[in-house]
């Protein structure tokens, strides 16, 4: 092979490489921030707060190298369905960053108070949706479609949660009003938790791209046909 | 690739022109054809089984590495192996249908209706006047006025009337480069052809000439079918709808410009096209 | 340096250019030498009335020779030509054609007197010309045709290739592309080689002996292509070997006149291939 072409695939490698970084970095903003929550370790959150400086660096980072990329190598095919991909799930996974600073600021507020219920629902809804990330992680590692299916399907599960946990979090604070400030809160980290595992398909959608080269909109929930399962309106 | 039915993705629902075919056929009107093409000079054979459908009035590119066959194929659309010693072909080249290589035709009439533009500019050494008309000339158009509107019309369409319309007594040597090159093109369209084959037009000129003859590529696809051979796959990028890959000798791929770039079904193609052949 | 044993390049450079300009010399020097004696040995007798018309004046032996060798030049030409033409547009590499070409070398080596004595044989006796214009013509064409053919195919192939693919694909047959493009930019090779032949051909001897040329005569100007001539080449032959008052300055003069035409011709060709050429650039 050239050995230009040879250095341009160094170059892409390195740029897949850089994305992984970032993701398990920010995978790790993740899990910390919930267990900053759950722990009430403020300390815990306040890490987790200065670490997005660095994933916002990283993410200007890879951006520009995937814009040299572009100007000076001319990829084609495969080659720029990478660069694309990158520079897509960067903007996911910076998002993810940021909302792990939102949980992360939610335990400060929340801590030194002690929970009106223990943090079964949420915090089982932050480990699958840590699984999911760490998964569709794994799926760009290897270009592996069966993990992308495996992530869609997860979501589902996640959206369901979110909304059982609306209703039950409706029921107790018509039960007890003064549960109502912590209430909102917890509400906002699940909501904010959903949108995470949104930003993980989006990811797993990519890498289904980057691979097969057709752009699908797979999961259910991302088609514009897709009604909730107790969804009464007509439309 | 194959196709997996238990992948979702696999399902496409676009309405794109036949996907999933290797060589494909464009929809709409096909102006020429080859059908199992064979060519030979004396023994050494220069293009195996080739199929392929040239749509009208768009670009069709023909790209691959060196030595793979493109001119030669580009050459047999207008009979100009003809000129060269021991060559030979079997099977089938169509125009409208109608079998170029049969018994009785007339290869005056179909280099007229299938014209040509080669590599290195070759203005013949006369005025620039003497060169558009020689093609009118040729096949026997005396009257002054009519070569003059000849003349001018056929400079205007390769947009290089402006530049030289105060010359044309001169010599056609003494232009640019650039210059030269489409004078040879407007020089193919005062015979007024259907057919435009293009020799790696390009391949001699600056970028800044490179592009303006791609400009006037782009203008003259609305009146006639243009079939470019590039060694430039950038080039084929840029200015074709339909993509041709040769390689020894055989049509490895064909199809819509953007599935040959972005998505291209061969792996032979897919490393060409990232540069991965060296 | 430890270079002492071999000699530096600049030394070998300056040796090298040295031996070519002597073998250069050697070439060159002759020819002015030889013309520059003729013209000192014979200053004497050139005079005006040289060129009169009487058996030892040369205006008839040097209209006859123009004479000749326009009418060689005449048959020739077409003929030369056409067959350059067929053997670089038209044949196919083959047997046919290797055959073709053998007998075109050949034909160039074949000594000037055989020619003669087929001339005399073929035209003078077998088709009945008798000694003439035409027989010596005829003849002679025969000698400079290898010469024509080998110049014009030479102005032929300088032809680009590319001219002849540009008209065939704008639906020229192979005719109308010689015709048009091929012949025009011959032309000023042609013309060159042309010119060449026949300036051979006004210098020969033997072929014209047999043919046409004869030493006194009745008068002094052909009247038809059937009459005998008088020319130059011959008219030295017998001047040198067996006119008894001729004085050697004549004979000197003579040669000169002979020479000076023959170079002249040449230079002429040299100074319109060079002006045919700038008129014309690819």
């Amino acid at each position: 092979m050239l050995r230009s072409r040879q250095a341009f695939d160094g170059q892409l490698m390195q740029l897949h490489q850089r994305l992984l970084q970032m993701g398990s970095f920010v995978e790790a903003m993740l899990e910390k921030s919930m267990r900053a929550l759950s722990e009430q370790d403020v300390n815990l959150a306040r890490e987790v707060i200065s670490a997005d400086d660095v994933a916002d660096a990283m993410d200007l980072d890879i951006e520009r190298h995937c814009m040299e990329l572009l100007a000076l190598q001319q990829p084609m095919s495969k080659d720029l369905r990478l660069i694309g991909t990158v520079m897509k799930v960067i903007a996911d996974v910076e998002r993810i960053g940021d909302y792990s600073v939102d949980i992360a600021r939610t335990a400060i507020k929340l801590a030194g108070r002690e929970y009106f219920k223990p943090l079964v629902d949420i915090s089982r809804m932050g480990e699958i949706v840590g699984v999911m990330l760490r998964r569709a992680l794994q799926a760009l590692v290897g270009n592996d479609l069966e993990i992308v299916a495996e992530v869609i399907e997860r979501d589902d599960e996640v959206d369901k949660m979110w909304y059982s946990l609306l209703d039950e979090i409706e029921v107790i604070i018509q039960e007890r009003p003064e549960t109502v400030p912590q209430a909102v809160s917890l509400l906002l980290v699940a909501r904010y938790l959903e949108r995470v595992a949104d930003h993980t398909v989006n990811i797993a959608e990519r890498v289904a791209y980057m691979v097969t080269g057709h752009f699908e909109t797979l999961a259910p929930s991302h088609r514009s046909d897709y009604r909730l399962p107790d969804d009464n309106t007509t439309d | 690739m194959s196709e997996d039915a238990t992948r979702p993705w696999a399902q496409d629902e676009r309405d794109e022109a036949p996907k999933g075919e290797v060589i494909a056929r464009p929809p709409g009107e096909i102006r020429m054809e080859a059908r199992e093409l064979d060519m030979y000079y004396g023994d050494f054979q220069a293009l195996q089984k080739v199929d392929i459908a040239i749509p009208g009035q768009q670009i069709t590119a023909l790209i691959g590495p060196s030595g793979c066959g493109k001119s030669s194929f580009l050459r047999s659309l207008n009979r100009m192996n003809d000129t060269i010693e021991g060559t030979r072909i079997e099977g089938l080249v169509q125009l409208d249908g109608e079998d170029i290589y049969a018994k009785g035709v007339d290869v005056v009439e179909l280099r007229k209706r299938v014209g040509m533009v080669f590599q290195t500019p070759n203005p013949f050494p006369m005025s620039i006047y003497d060169n558009i008309a020689y093609g009118p000339r040729l096949h026997g158009v005396t009257d002054r006025e009519r070569l003059d509107e000849t003349v001018e019309r056929s400079l205007r369409q390769a947009a290089l009337w402006d530049e030289v319309k105060d010359k044309l007594r001169q010599s056609a040597v003494g232009i640019s480069g650039g210059q030269q090159q489409r004078l040879c093109i407007a020089r193919v369209l005062a015979v007024e052809p259907e057919v435009l084959l293009m020799d790696e037009p390009c391949s001699s000129l600056d970028p800044t000439a490179t592009f303006r003859i791609e400009e006037l590529m782009l203008e003259l696809m609305d009146e006639y079918t243009i079939v470019i051979v590039t060694h430039n796959m950038y080039q084929a990028s840029r200015v074709s709808q339909y993509t041709g890959f040769f390689m020894l000798g055989e049509l490895l791929e064909y199809g819509p410009t953007t599935r040959i770039f972005e998505n291209p079904l061969d792996s032979r193609t897919d490393d060409y096209v990232r540069g991965r052949f060296g | 340096m430890g270079m002492r044993h071999r000699i530096s390049p600049r030394v070998l450079e300056k040796v090298a250019f040295g031996g070519l300009w002597v073998a250069a010399g050697v070439v060159v020097v002759p020819v002015f030498g030889v013309i520059a004696y003729m013209l000192v040995k014979g200053f004497g007798a050139l005079r005006l009335d040289m060129f009169a018309v009487s058996t030892e004046g040369l205006l008839p032996a040097i209209v006859g020779s123009s004479a000749l060798v326009l009418l060689t030049g005449l048959i020739a030409a077409p003929l030369g030509v056409a067959a350059a033409v067929y053997l670089t547009e038209y044949a196919h590499e083959g047997r046919l054609v290797r055959l073709i070409r053998l007998a075109i070398v050949n034909l160039a080596g074949v000594p000037s007197v055989v020619y003669g004595l087929f001339g005399l044989a073929l035209f003078v006796m077998l088709l009945g010309f008798g000694r003439c214009l035409l027989a010596g013509a005829c003849t002679l064409a025969l000698l400079v045709l290898p010469l024509v053919i080998s110049t014009s195919e030479e102005a032929l192939r300088q032809v680009p290739h590319h001219l002849r693919q540009a008209s065939w694909a704008l639906g020229a047959t192979r005719w109308q592309t010689i015709r048009r493009i091929v012949l025009p930019n011959a032309f000023p090779g042609i013309i060159t080689g042309l010119i060449l032949s026949i300036g051979r051909a006004a210098g020969e001897t033997a072929p014209i002996l047999f043919t046409a040329a004869f030493y006194s005569l009745t008068h002094p100007f052909p009247r038809s292509v059937f009459d005998e001539i008088l020319v130059l080449p011959y008219q030295l032959f017998v001047m040198a070997t067996e006119a008894p008052d001729v004085t050697l300055e004549e004979k000197w003069a003579t040669a000169f006149v002979l020479v000076a035409l023959v170079v002249g011709l040449n230079i002429a060709a040299i100074v319109l291939r060079a002006r045919l050429r700038k008129a014309r650039r690819w």
